[in-house]
């Protein structure tokens, strides 16, 4: 009987330590970073990338440009988000890049990034999230009623149109006539 | 979801395969079976075929119309009967709105002009190219009811409610084996004192352990068992304390609970959409960017519920939730769509952190190297949850630029430094620390 007793302690006592051990190993937690050596040396003094900061009045260390300022080598759009602003740029825009700076490789890669997920890498409006009826309506390049042109292409990348948002801050200008550029390569092929 | 489609096709092609093989003969009867169909439903142009009209109105009309819901245009079941019951405008009209709706706005129409002003003078998309026969499709289309509570949708909630029970009752057998083995020993613990019992019971000794030396104090007296014992607890406890301290300001496996749950899994894997449509500043600028919520507004302005697989954790109402959680944030009026103004921002809580003395450049690596994301962040594409998939440590980092050799293959940029790099090294091709990416200064400085 004293044996047995004995063993019951020995039991308890293996017992108490595995659950120490579960404890020890239950506090890492996955959903809270782990501990830091020296944080001081880890952590920024300047702003981080979208980090909040109390020297801005809205908190954010993210600012808009001042109003009425642009960045160093940035070109502004003088074409109005309207109705009339898409038909003038569908008359009157034309690329200012020449046939020499025009790069189908480079726009081929930009537009199955940012277009063909819905307009389809062949332009015909058959893309991923069209085959999966995500998104449904989506035209081909060679729709006669909307007769697209460089200039319209670049005002609905630029803007928008209807359901389509804007991918200005996607692509930046030279981008943007890259991408454009390849658009209407897609659209003479469809026509062919 | 994708598979199923393929799988589809495949199956669909070699029926038809098997089709014109055996059966050429009752293939012309067919034929001009549908051929007089044809004929009879040109006859009864009217008519329209709702089949047709929905395909129809998927590919041209509903970028901005839904059956039931105001999007760019307005909500269009039962377009034909409203129009005729409440404004007295037959399907001549309808056509010519079609076709072209800006001819009918400039020739003074009352409904038009009431319609485009109503919807801030956004022109409708002139479509010439449908014929009557199309239209009537559509309109017939357009005319159906809406359908009732689908019995498969209902079947896919019963066959949620199914997996949920599967999971209970998993955990259901796991807990009867767990009572198995405690009911086991109990019963071995009774047996050994019913033994006991017996043995006391019949006078059968039990031989008692002659009363020697304790473990303990032989073990003590034994020094060379001593000094093992020793050296082996000091060599595994310094195995262990390194261990803890190598892994302090790692934070691989990290997974935080973000404020909208964001599925990767469905956004990139399922739906295949290319990572760098979101993180695009990953090709241009030094970190890889949370997109502002107009770039999520590009697709959830047409995506405002989940269709795709649920399970018994993640239900369709939950996915409904984080689209409205977002609309919200964005400040989007779901309803009216239009934007309120009123936004809120996401505070993302960051995960792939690296310290402030460390210097690491997306664009460098996905744009010039030419890497890709998966290298570094892992199957993203099928992360329900994001979490920190690569330590993130130097020797990780030194590791890799040690293995991987540069593209420099039709890079004029490369061409120079090439050709003596090799010569120097005798190698003819040449890998990122070779290149300098061990240099201190390459990223602390």
């Amino acid at each position: 009987m004293k044996n047995i007793k004995l063993q019951m302690k020995g039991l308890i006592k293996i017992s108490l330590l595995a659950f120490l051990m579960v404890v020890v190993v239950a506090c890492k937690k996955d959903t809270r970073p782990n501990y830091q050596f020296m944080p001081n040396m880890y952590e920024s003094v300047g702003y981080e990338t979208y980090s909040e900061s109390a020297a801005f009045r809205n908190g954010k260390e993210g600012q808009l440009p001042a109003e009425g300022t642009i960045p160093r080598g940035f070109k502004p759009f003088d074409i109005e988000n309207t109705i009339e602003g898409y038909q003038l740029a569908k008359d009157s825009l034309n690329s200012p890049l020449d046939s020499t700076q025009i790069d189908l490789a480079k726009g081929k890669e930009l537009y199955d990034i940012y277009c063909g997920i819905c307009h389809g890498n062949k332009g015909d409006g058959q893309g991923n999230l069209v085959k999966r009826e995500k998104i449904l309506g989506i035209p081909s390049y060679d729709d006669a009623g909307r007769a697209i042109t460089a200039g319209s292409v670049y005002h609905t990348i630029y803007y928008g149109k209807n359901a389509m948002g804007s991918y200005a801050n996607q692509i930046n200008e030279e981008e943007r006539w890259q991408v454009v550029a390849y658009v209407m390569e897609l659209k003479a092929k469809l026509e062919k | 979801m994708k598979k199923s489609y393929q799988s589809l096709e495949v199956n669909s092609t070699n029926n038809m395969e098997q089709v014109t093989r055996r059966t050429l003969g009752k293939n012309i009867l067919q034929l001009s079976f549908i051929l007089l169909l044809t004929l009879s439903t040109s006859l009864f142009a009217q008519e329209g075929d709702p089949a047709k009209g929905k395909t129809l109105f998927n590919t041209n009309c509903a970028s901005c119309h839904n059956l039931d819901r105001k999007m760019t245009g307005p909500a269009l079941r039962h377009v034909e009967q409203r129009l005729s019951d409440d404004h007295g405008l037959d399907r001549e009209w309808l056509s010519a709105w079609i076709r072209n709706s800006a001819a009918v706005v400039k020739s003074g129409d009352d409904y038009g002009n009431k319609i485009f002003d109503e919807y801030n003078g956004t022109a409708m998309t002139a479509f010439p190219q449908l014929s009557d026969q199309d239209i009537s499709d559509i309109l017939a289309y357009t005319a159906q009811d809406a359908p009732k509570p689908d019995p498969a949708t209902e079947a896919a909630s019963a066959g949620g409610g199914q997996a949920a029970q599967s999971g209970t009752s998993n955990k259901l057998v796991l807990g009867a084996l767990a009572l198995l083995f405690a009911l086991l020993a109990v019963a071995l613990i009774l047996v050994r004192k019913t033994l006991n019992r017996f043995a006391e019971a019949k006078g059968v000794e039990v031989p008692e352990d002659q009363k020697g030396l304790p473990l303990w104090k032989a073990f003590v007296q034994n020094q060379f068992l001593v000094l093992v014992t020793c050296i082996f607890l000091l060599l595994a406890s310094g195995y262990f304390v390194y261990g803890y301290l190598m892994q302090v300001g790692v934070d691989q496996g990290y997974q935080p609970v973000q404020p909208i749950h964001f599925s990767h899994k469905i956004h990139a894997g399922d739906n295949g959409i290319d990572c760098k449509y979101c993180h695009s500043s990953a090709r241009v600028s030094k970190t890889s960017g949370i997109p502002s919520l107009n770039v999520c507004m590009n697709c959830h302005k047409s995506v405002y519920e989940y269709k795709g697989e649920t399970t018994a954790e993640y239900s369709k109402e939950f996915y409904d939730g984080e689209i409205k959680k977002l609309y919200a944030a964005a400040g989007w009026d779901d309803a009216e769509q239009k934007y309120t103004g009123e936004t809120t921002p996401v505070k993302w809580v960051r995960i792939h952190n690296l310290p402030d003395f460390a210097y690491f450049n997306h664009s460098q690596h996905v744009t010039v190297a030419g890497i890709e994301c998966q290298t570094c962040h892992g199957p993203v594409e099928e992360m329900e949850i994001m979490y920190q998939h690569a330590p993130l440590t130097m020797g990780w980092c030194i590791n890799c630029h040690r293995e991987t050799e540069v593209k420099v293959k039709d890079n004029a940029y490369y061409e120079k430094i090439h050709a003596e790099l090799s010569k120097k090294y005798g190698v003819e091709k040449l890998t990122a620390a070779q290149m300098g990416g061990l240099e201190c200064g390459k990223c602390h400085y």
